[in-house]
Parts: structure tokens; C-alpha cells; sequence
């Protein structure tokens, strides 16, 4: 049965109206149209899929889209700033945290989520956060050492008031 | 998946009226987890799925004289974050810690968790070995069932027509006690548990046992409490002999299903081992002077 859901992504506001049985995931790529969110496990375990629901990090392959109907969604297409890449994703580039490029998006979101509530994590903090984001080309030292430097250059920034 | 009306009340008295209306063509969705896999996968089909997230009043922390009482939708990542439950209730912020990823923790609740009546989730063995009980409440009001009781059977739970959990009481670990809960993890961290186990001992100025709970998880269709083994250790000294003695009545408690996680004989052989280590740590984390 359809339903109004209303979502703002990345900051534009979208109406929208959708099968209740609607996942998240589904209406990000399908609906909204912003296919750089991807599905892999299907059940909540790999990451890949992994969006920001108001500032929590989210699996939305197991979330209904009406189930957050209200709320502002952050996917891969709205961290950069005015054309600047996010530092971590610079990092990713600039440190070899990506080999096949599917787990990425999910990766850099997490990393992000982490370095919110933690800017300034041991190298043991980044895996036990990370561990839910898989990387089937197993390039996790890649992810590691890109995680370390963005935390790295975001708390310089932040310490030069840039 | 087939589809359904999605319902999003914002009072638990509306609640109660789509209970009454639909009965069993409906579900009840807390963080939805568990619910959409199922309704994925087709093991769950329900007509209306109920969610709770607008009803407010549901996901607060409280401390009360006899411990804590946590809102039904607390999601497990704020359980492990809360400064009262870490100072009061640290077994139960470090078992929380230990559910599969942060990502699921962001989403999955107490509450949600617990009615999933799921035998390998870990928050139920700690919450047992420390007393807990779960508010269920209906039209005509709360009634207070021990987790203990919750469990009936695999994912059964007491839930009655007309009831949603809407807290968690979680009385203090007893004064002097040490507590722990442990996960067997061969495969990954975020997995379920080969088997775990969680123990809450005190003693006796002389050394001997005051009390003790010990509660299994992942090694039956219930958590399990190991009663046998809690009897043969209560009034006698904390020796290695008799730890040993009474963690291998664990075994008899004990029901493993088989599965990749490994034989029922081994989750059993595994079951007395983690249960003698649970019993050691947890008298090691008495505090000293007690």
C-alpha cells in the first residue's frame, strides 16, 4: 500500500510516495536516484549500504524508508563541500583504501560516523568500529592507514581553525 | 517481500486500538532488525506493521532505588554509550558492546530485541544473571514478567495479545559481587556467539560462595539458566575443585542446536569451559575488600 514518506537527502527535500514495504536502500537508488549507496549482503551485515539516518549510521538495506519518514538522510553524493572532497575521502584516494571500489561508499560513511564520535581514534578503535564493513578485495590495511590520516589531517585542520 | 500498511502512532493508546483492530495481522516494529530480514526472507507476513518510533516516552534511562529502568526503544549503541548504565550497570554496557556491529547497535533496541525471543542474542544471559524483569504493557496495565519467564521457547516469548514491552527493569548486581559476560567468537566479531555465558558471583567474608547466577545463550531454544551448577557451588568454597565440579553440570543444562557454528557436542564440551571461565573472571572482578 502506498504511502507519503518525506525525506530530505543530502539536504533537498523530497515527497514521496511509495509502497510501505519500500526499503530505504530501494528509494535512495531508485526513487531519489542517487545510486552511489549499494546493496550487498541484503541483510544488515556488510556495510555497503551504510547511510546516515539524522547523524546515526544505518544499514538501509533493512530499513523501511517509512520507518523514517521525517528524517534527514546523509548518503556518499552529500559529503563533499562546494566540489571539495571530504578529508576522508581524499584519504581513501591518497592511501589505497579502495581496490574494486563497491564497499567504498559504505567504508567512507562509517569512517566518517566514527571520526564524529571519536576524532581521534587508536588504530585498535578503527577496526572495532569498522569490523561491520566488509571489503571483499581484503584491502582493510588500505582502509586502516586512510582512516588514520584523515583523522590525522581533519584534528591539524581543526587545530589551525581552518 | 509482501507488501503491508505501515502504521506509525505516536501514542501507546493508539497503539492498543490497531492491536485490538488487527490482532494477529500485525507486528509490532521497534528498530525493525530482526522484523525486516524476516519479513525479507518471508518468515514473517504481516498485513500491518506498527512502529513504535513515534511513540514518545520510550527510550529513556532512569535510575530508580533498586537499579535502572530502560525504555523498551533505548537502542543498544545507547545503552553501551550511557554514562548511568556504564557507573551502575557496567555488565550490561559491556554485553551491549559485544552485539554484532555499531551499525546494527544504532538501530536495534532493547525492547525489539528481547520480544524477538532470538536464543543467540547476547543481552538476555546478562540480563537474567542480573534479575531483570520486562514491563509488558496493555490496555489494562503493567505486568512485571522476570526475563527469566519471558523466554518460552524458539523465538516464543510470554508477549500475551493486546501487550507491547515498554521497559526493562534491571535491578543492581548484588553488593560485593563480580559479574562478566563472555562471548565465544571463533568466526568473526560481529557474529552470534558459539556460546556465551554470563556469571554473577558474590562471597562470604570466609571465602565461601554467597550467590551466583550463571546463563548460557546460543546453546539452546532459550537462554538457559544453569541452576544445577549455581546449587553446587552456593555455600561451598570458591576452590578450583569445585568450580570445576559445578561447571560440568552445566553440560546437563544444556541443549545445543547444530549448526556452522559447530556439533551440539561441541558447543556442550565448549558450554563447561566457558562456564568455568565466566565463574573464575567473575570472582576475579570482585571488588577487593568485599
Amino acid at each position: 500500500m502506498n504511502q507519503k514518506v518525506r525525506l530530505k537527502v543530502n539536504g533537498t527535500d523530497h515527497e514521496l510516495d511509495i509502497p510501505a514495504r519500500r526499503l530505504l536502500l530501494d528509494c535512495i537508488r531508485y526513487d531519489i536516484g542517487l545510486t552511489g549507496t549499494k546493496e550487498s549482503c541484503s541483510v544488515g551485515v556488510c556495510g555497503a549500504c551504510a547511510v546516515l539516518v539524522d547523524g546515526e549510521m544505518y544499514a538501509s538495506c533493512i530499513t523501511l524508508a517509512a520507518a523514517v519518514d521525517g528524517s534527514e538522510i546523509t548518503t556518499i553524493e552529500g559529503i563533499a563541500e562546494n566540489g571539495n572532497l571530504h578529508p576522508v575521502q581524499q584519504a581513501f584516494i591518497d592511501h589505497g583504501g579502495f581496490q574494486c571500489g563497491i564497499c567504498t561508499p559504505g567504508q567512507v560513511i562509517a569512517a566518517i560516523s566514527l571520526l564524529e564520535e571519536n576524532p581521534d581514534p587508536t588504530e585498535d578503535e578503527i577496526k572495532q568500529y569498522m569490523m561491520g564493513n566488509l571489503c571483499r578485495c581484503t584491502g582493510y590495511y588500505g582502509i586502516l592507514n586512510s582512516i588514520a590520516a584523515a583523522a590525522e589531517d581533519m584534528n591539524k585542520a581543526a587545530g589551525s581553525g581552518e | 517481500m509482501i507488501d503491508f500498511e505501515y502504521h506509525a502512532p505516536t501514542s501507546l493508546d493508539q497503539v492498543f486500538g490497531l492491536l485490538d483492530q488487527f490482532g494477529d495481522d500485525a507486528r509490532i516494529m521497534a528498530g525493525g532488525t530482526a522484523l525486516v530480514i524476516q519479513m525479507k526472507q518471508r518468515l514473517s507476513q504481516p498485513s500491518h506493521v506498527i512502529g513504535l518510533r513515534r511513540v514518545g516516552d520510550l527510550d529513556a534511562i532512569e535510575s530508580t532505588p533498586e537499579g535502572l529502568r530502560i525504555g523498551a526503544l533505548c537502542t543498544q549503541r545507547q545503552i553501551e554509550k550511557s554514562r548511568l548504565v556504564g557507573e551502575e550497570l557496567p555488565l550490561v554496557a559491556d554485553t551491549f558492546r559485544k552485539v554484532a556491529t555499531p551499525r546494527i547497535r544504532n538501530m536495534a533496541t532493547i525492547g525489539g530485541g528481547l520480544v524477538n525471543g532470538d536464543p543467540n542474542q547476547d543481552p538476555p544471559p546478562a540480563l537474567i544473571a542480573l534479575g531483570a524483569s520486562a514491563v509488558m504493557t496493555s490496555k489494562g496495565g503493567d505486568r512485571v514478567v522476570p526475563l527469566e519467564d519471558l523466554f518460552i521457547d524458539y523465538y516464543e516469548t510470554d508477549v500475551q495479545p493486546g501487550e507491547i514491552l515498554t521497559s526493562v527493569l534491571v535491578p543492581h548486581a548484588p553488593a560485593g559481587s563480580g559479574s562478566v559476560y563472555l562471548k565465544f567468537l571463533p568466526r568473526t566479531a560481529d557474529d552470534y556467539g558459539t556460546v556465551t555465558v554470563a556469571a554473577v558471583v558474590s562471597k562470604e567474608q570466609d571465602g565461601t560462595c554467597k550467590d551466583v547466577r550463571i546463563v548460557l545463550g546460543s546453546v539452546g531454544v532459550t537462554p538457559i539458566r544453569a541452576k544445577q551448577a549455581e546449587d553446587a557451588l552456593r555455600g561451598k568454597p570458591l576452590t578450583d575443585e569445585n568450580i570445576r565440579a559445578a561447571a560440568a553440570l552445566v553440560k546437563d543444562a544444556v541443549d545445543p542446536l547444530e549448526d556452522f557454528r559447530g556439533s551440539a557436542e561441541y558447543k556442550t564440551d565448549m558450554a563447561e569451559v566457558f562456564a568455568r571461565r565466566a565463574v573464575e573472571q567473575a570472582i576475579a572482578a570482585i571488588p577487593v575488600g568485599s
